[in-house]
């Protein structure tokens, strides 16, 4: 990438961060939320530390890699719903009409998501460090925990912003959003997955690489540096942003028929 | 495409030295179909010289807008040439875009930035940097009006005050030629003027080479030197305004009885000189006088003679909507509007 793709690159992140900063529910919500859900998970699921075989003995330490997940699917789809505005206004068009090259367009909108998500993630760090939490993967995790959260929101970005260019419509990447927590929901966000009885459950957490990027985070916050759990996460982070990638740059193609 | 091959033949022996290119347009069966829908564009022909302000008219639908996103590079044509400013649309993107401004039919500007920093993004995107970028956006928004308002972000300003900026943008860097698409649309009559004086001052002082689409016909009127009139996505007439309207040259006569009951006998007379036509002002009758048949003393001497009298008879000089309806047999407001669903699909293309 030369010099002037990435001040363009970077300008354009920019301009993704400025929109969300300037408007409050778009600040406000992806940082209340997932505490709301972190503080109703943590008061009424603490029995499962009781367990045998549970991985901690404190529950809020368990949920806290939830919100990590959570923001980033909050920031990828408020901002890919902009990306999709973009779209419908020309904006798109007006960028289209400079030399700027098409994936630095992309690029642009990736970083500013990517930016915002980590920026949630301090926020969130900071929460459960009030509460107590402490990383026993120590300063070093919190790092990597901040690194690996940079990769999970670049996956979520990759694939939500293929369905802004896809479809060009606010309204279908808002329809993302139910789908994601489904993803979320069906995943060892609050149980491990050696402890869910329910064999058909158990079985749609082991296939849903949702819970490989939740339990990555677990492991950096509750177990330390577990290579294999951590190495897992960011395996399954870059094959979602690989698959994300190559589809919205498709779909970037067949949006911009620009010659 | 003969002119086509030549054009090229002569801009191709500049390739590779970078040396400046002529500030022309130029298309030749341009040709462009959507999926499912009609020829949104269908063979055009034209050739904008440097300099010039060519206005491109036509109704809603008639394919002004597709013809914009051609030669500015947003979509390839289905069939047909075209370069802009010696560049080919389709093989030479790239340089076309560096070449052009454009302003599209929607001012499309991020509501939560301010103007300065939509000027900041634009002139980044162009590759303008450091000190050269402030001083460009600081004469622009200078140039334009709108240095009190450039640190307030845009969803608090006026739709005149959105095209100005969006003017702005398409000028950061310097371009040699102008695409507008319907720049008025919706502005006030102050706005309007506004817009018109800084587009004609940039042929007129900076050379630039406007390409104007317009639905509004005192628009073309004032501010082309040349006009094409499109109509379901072909040109029907072509030339300066005074030409187009010197072609059909025909005067439109028209009468106000001020006797209702005589509005047969007023028709009656008219009609000697000339046929009937609509679009003027409701109880009147107006005619499209032929070219040599009549003055307007004659015509009050044939009314006089019929015992008729009038409350009103005015004198219409030829419309540059007179030449669209001689072209179309249809008048230029409301044209598109009943086809405007059928027409341009522009949101689902096919591919080319």
């Amino acid at each position: 990438m030369t010099a002037t793709a990435l001040v363009q690159t970077a300008a354009l992140s920019k301009r993704a961060v400025v929109r969300t900063a300037r408007q409050p529910a778009n600040v406000v919500f992806p940082l209340i939320f997932p505490m709301l859900l972190f503080a109703v998970n943590a008061g009424g699921l603490k029995a499962e530390t009781q367990l045998p075989g549970f991985p901690t003995s404190s529950f809020v330490a368990f949920a806290l890699a939830v919100p990590f997940v959570q923001g980033a699917l909050l920031a990828t789809i408020n901002a890919n719903v902009e990306f999709a505005r973009d779209i419908q206004t020309g904006f798109l068009n007006r960028l289209a009409l400079t030399p700027v090259r098409g994936i630095v367009l992309l690029f642009g909108q990736l970083g500013g998501l990517v930016t915002i998500a980590v920026v949630q993630a301090v926020f969130y760090l900071a929460v459960g460090l009030a509460f107590g939490v402490r990383l026993q993967s120590g300063v070093a995790g919190a790092a990597m925990l901040l690194l690996l959260e940079t990769c999970i929101a670049l996956a979520f970005a990759s694939l939500g912003s293929w369905a802004a260019l896809r479809t060009g419509s606010t309204e279908a990447v808002q329809g993302l959003f139910p789908v994601f927590f489904v993803f979320l929901f069906l995943s060892s966000m609050n149980i491990p997955r050696n402890l869910i009885e329910a064999d058909w459950f158990r079985w749609v957490a082991t296939v849903n690489p949702v819970s490989y990027l939740i339990e990555a985070v677990r492991a950096l916050v509750i177990t330390g540096w577990d290579w294999e759990t951590i190495g897992l996460g960011f395996a399954v982070a870059a094959g979602l942003t690989i698959a994300g990638f190559a589809l919205a740059t498709h779909a970037l193609w067949n949006r911009l028929e620009r010659t | 495409m003969l002119q086509f091959s030549v054009e090229n033949s002569r801009t191709g022996s500049l390739r590779g030295v970078d040396a400046p290119r002529e500030n022309s347009i130029e298309a030749h069966g341009l040709v462009r179909e959507f999926k499912k829908g009609p020829r949104a564009v269908d063979g055009i022909d034209l050739r904008v010289d440097p300099g010039e302000i060519y206005g491109f008219l036509g109704p809603n639908g008639a394919g002004k807008s597709t013809t914009v996103h051609m030669l500015t590079t947003l979509l390839p044509p289905t069939a047909g040439t075209a370069t802009v400013a010696g560049y080919d649309v389709v093989k030479e993107g790239p340089q076309v875009r560096k070449a052009i401004g454009a302003a599209l039919q929607e001012a499309a500007l991020d509501p939560f930035l301010t103007g300065r920093e939509h000027l900041r993004l634009q002139t980044t995107m162009h590759g303008i940097t450091g000190e050269e970028r402030r001083e460009r956006s600081d004469e622009l928004l200078t140039r334009v009006g709108l240095t009190e308002a450039a640190d307030r972000k845009v969803k608090g300003y006026s739709g005149g005050m959105k095209r100005r900026l969006d003017l702005a943008l398409a000028l950061v860097h310097r371009p040699r030629i102008l695409f507008l698409d319907e720049p008025t649309t919706g502005l006030d009559v102050q706005s309007r003027t506004a817009l018109w004086v800084e587009v004609g001052r940039l042929a007129k002082e900076e050379g630039v080479t406007v390409f104007l689409t317009t639905q509004y016909l005192e628009e073309a009127d004032v501010l082309a030197d040349r006009v094409g009139i499109i109509d379901h996505g072909r040109i029907v007439a072509e030339g300066t305004p005074e030409k187009l309207k010197a072609d059909i040259a025909c005067s439109t006569v028209e009468a106000v009885p001020g006797d209702p009951d005589q509005r047969g006998a007023v028709v009656s007379v008219l009609e000697r000189f000339g046929e009937q036509t609509t679009g003027y002002g409701p109880g009147s009758i107006a005619v499209q006088l032929t070219s040599s048949n009549g003055n307007l003393a004659e015509i009050v001497r044939a009314l006089d003679a019929e015992g008729i009298v009038l409350s009103q008879l005015q004198i219409h000089e030829p419309t540059l909507d007179d030449v669209f309806l001689a072209k179309t047999g249809r008048h230029l407001e409301g044209a598109g509007d009943e086809e405007e669903q059928e027409s341009e699909p522009e949101l689902e293309p096919a591919r080319a």
